[in-house]
């Protein structure tokens, strides 16, 4: 009796121990995530609100899955696509309101800016919606995450699929600032390697609404692709102007950045035929169809890959916290790294040491009106481009943490 | 052949092309420069109005098949009638005041209609296709020339000098013109003035409209395709004369040229080249090319 008392006493403190030093180790016993993302401006339908929702379904998810000792929170801001305004709140949220990651972070230079304020301040910062390359090579840091896609894996996807089926010479369209500045150099570089040959570019202004002009240009250089280097309403205006002067089908587009949004909004008359890389494609297996399903229930749209690439994260960061029983950025990160991803959004995923979640990207082809079944049914699958191969090589990163 | 090194076929198309971009800056710039010239309103929501004909057309079509044609006339209709109830409920207020009142009262007015059209629609755009009739393109030589933006010249162009001649030459006109200099008599001819205002203001507005219906098939029908355009159709009002209709229309056509041909050769200043223009002309001669010196 004795003895049964004393055990039950010693079993008690313990899990009280254990259950208070897991208290102590996460700051307020609270996770709390801040989604700074682009709610009403131009990237607002392939990241913005989806974006929220996607991080609340995670953090749902987690919850009920996980049955986790800790509080897990959400914030969101509107970073307007403003470097400056970025910072400002995850600097008000970090130092402040306890959060312990800032995700999402659409357009590089909110990116960029709020990676300097992570580093720090030394908390964790996940990226899905920026695309540059820079993120992981010359601004790279340790406690951020580059997850869903970057300019060089589009470009080694379609433009490499592209030259090797003859699409020999090029001609590109190109937004005149550092995206589409980039986007052109990571593509022409795949273009020419693979045997092909850029005939010329011309950059035009950004945003702009009439590409006549430009479109033009590209027909007088005869190149049989025109590739477009640009994104969001420039592309699907470029798409649908080319279509209009007769310019497709005798020469063919390459979209080097295109989300299933814009897709959706020029519909498939305009744009069926066109290759295009992602990271994620809604209809693809059972996994992916299913979670895209509960996503639609309550957005009325599928998602885009930025928006699958959101939840996906936030779930592998918050798993990373319970194993690691803390939310310290080092161990969280360190404890990332070292688990390999595999969900329906990342296949083979693994976040290396420059920071560069590594995962399979899909080449696709745009339906013809007439192959689509179903609402949201756009894509061919025409080849999956393995995790090792879709991304830029650690061997050829600039990144100062790879160690050479 | 070529022309400063450039081949004459592309340097024709960009000639053309510039034309008919040019038509849309003067429909445009006709609008905001009739409002200005008769109420004193700088109407910053016209880029707005602009963006609702567009989705009037598109709705109209998506939601009931209402096509091209009757949504031509529907839209400016319809936006023009908005344009009414804003000038009765709200703009008439301001009238005695300055100019920059009315100014901020249709620039927030223009963030409003964005914001709701992005709340609805997305920000990313809908598609509208090319009405049956207008479909295809004819080979030019040089170009090929789609029918439907010749259509857009055409049209442009018919209700610009229409419009024109309605204003100048008119009695309509000539009451619209006497009403803006001096009211009072006016008023004791026994001429409704504030309804004639009224009117003027609906007139613009349905213009705005006109274009957006006419750009629907050409752009993607998005919330953010007027703000786009709006500053530009200010410079080249700037540039023609604050309020001169024949000044906007000319003005209009030139600088679409300008900047089509600035597209060939530079095509990094395209989008600058206006105001690059403007900028010399306030300064050479304030009251722009077609204004009556103040």
């Amino acid at each position: 009796m004795h003895m049964k008392k004393r055990l039950t006493a010693i079993c008690a403190a313990a899990m009280a121990a254990l259950a208070g030093g897991a208290h102590a180790q996460i700051s307020g016993n609270t996770v709390k995530i801040g989604v700074l993302t682009d709610m009403s401006g131009t990237y607002s339908d392939l990241a913005g609100p989806g974006a929220v929702l996607a991080t609340q379904m995670a953090i749902d998810d987690f919850i009920a899955q996980e049955k986790p000792t800790f509080k897990v929170e959400m914030v969101s801001a509107d970073h307007q696509n403003k470097a400056d305004i970025a910072s400002t709140k995850a600097r008000e949220w970090f130092e402040r309101e306890g959060v312990d990651t800032a995700t999402e972070l659409v357009t590089t230079s909110t990116a960029l800016a709020v990676m300097k304020i992570g580093k720090e301040m030394n908390k964790v910062v996940l990226m899905n919606g920026p695309a540059s390359t820079p993120i992981t090579n010359e601004q790279c840091n340790d406690v951020s995450v580059h997850y869903t896609y970057d300019t060089y894996a589009l470009a080694n996807g379609t433009a490499k699929a592209v030259t090797q089926q003859g699409g020999k010479t090029w001609f590109f369209l190109t937004a005149d600032y550092a995206f589409g500045q980039a986007l052109e150099k990571d593509s022409s570089a795949v273009v020419t390697a693979n045997g092909g040959k850029v005939l010329g570019s011309v950059r035009h202004p950004f945003p702009a609404s009439d590409f006549s002009s430009f479109l033009l240009q590209a027909q007088a250089s005869g190149a049989q692709i025109i590739g477009l280097a640009n994104a969001g309403a420039d592309t699907t205006n470029a798409i649908k102007q080319a279509a209009e002067f007769g310019i497709t089908p005798k020469q063919q587009l390459a979209g080097l950045l295109m989300f299933l949004s814009d897709v959706h909004s020029l519909g498939l008359k305009n744009s069926q035929g066109m290759y295009l890389t992602t990271g994620f494609y809604w209809d693809r297996d059972d996994q992916t169809r299913a979670w895209s399903k509960r996503f639609f229930d309550k957005q009325k749209r599928m998602p885009t890959m930025v928006q699958a690439g959101q939840y996906s994260s936030v779930l592998h960061y918050l798993k990373a916290v319970k194993a690691a029983g803390t939310d310290d950025t080092a161990k969280v990160m360190a404890q990332m790294k070292k688990t390999p991803i595999n969900d329906f959004f990342a296949r083979n995923g693994q976040i290396r040491e420059d920071g560069r979640m590594i995962h399979d990207m899909y080449l696709v082809q745009v339906k013809k009106p007439d192959e689509s079944k179903y609402p949201w049914d756009y894509y061919h699958i025409r080849q999956v481009i393995p995790a090792a191969e879709a991304f830029q090589p650690l061997s050829q990163s600039r990144c100062p943490l790879v160690k050479k | 052949m070529e022309i400063f090194g450039v081949p004459s076929a592309l340097f024709g198309s960009q000639l053309l092309i510039g034309l008919i971009n040019g038509s849309f800056y003067a429909i445009l710039s006709l609008g905001l420069a009739i409002i200005f010239g008769l109420l004193n309103i700088i109407n910053f929501a016209h880029g707005a109005q602009y963006m609702m004909g567009a989705f009037v057309a598109w709705i109209a079509l998506a939601k009931f098949g209402v096509n091209y044609w009757v949504a031509l006339l529907l839209a400016p209709i319809l936006v023009g009638a908005l344009g009414v109830v804003l000038e009765r409920t709200m703009l008439s207020k301001l009238y005695k005041l300055d100019h920059l009142y009315g100014l901020l009262l249709t620039f927030g007015l223009a963030l409003i209609f964005e914001g709701v059209f992005r709340d609805q629609f997305g920000i990313s755009g809908q598609s509208y296709e090319v009405p049956e009739l207008l479909q295809g393109g004819v080979n030019l030589g040089f170009m090929f020339m789609p029918i439907y933006r010749g259509w857009v010249v055409v049209a442009a162009l018919a209700v610009c000098f229409g419009t024109w001649f309605m204003i100048e030459k008119t009695k309509l006109g000539a009451y619209l013109r006497a009403g803006t200099e001096n009211p009072q008599i006016v008023q004791a001819l026994g001429i409704n003035v504030p309804l004639l205002i009224t009117f003027t203001y609906g007139y613009g507005v349905a213009l705005a409209a006109f274009a957006g219906v006419l750009a629907a098939p050409i752009y993607q029908v998005s919330p953010q395709m007027g703000s786009n355009l709006i500053i530009v159709v200010f410079a080249v009002v700037v540039i023609g004369g604050m309020g001169s209709i024949m000044g906007s229309i000319v003005t209009g056509l030139g600088l679409g040229l300008v900047e089509g041909l600035t597209r060939v050769f530079y095509p990094e200043a395209s989008a600058v080249v206006v105001f690059f223009i403007m900028v010399i002309v306030l300064l050479v001669r304030p009251a722009g090319l077609f204004g009556r010196a103040v």
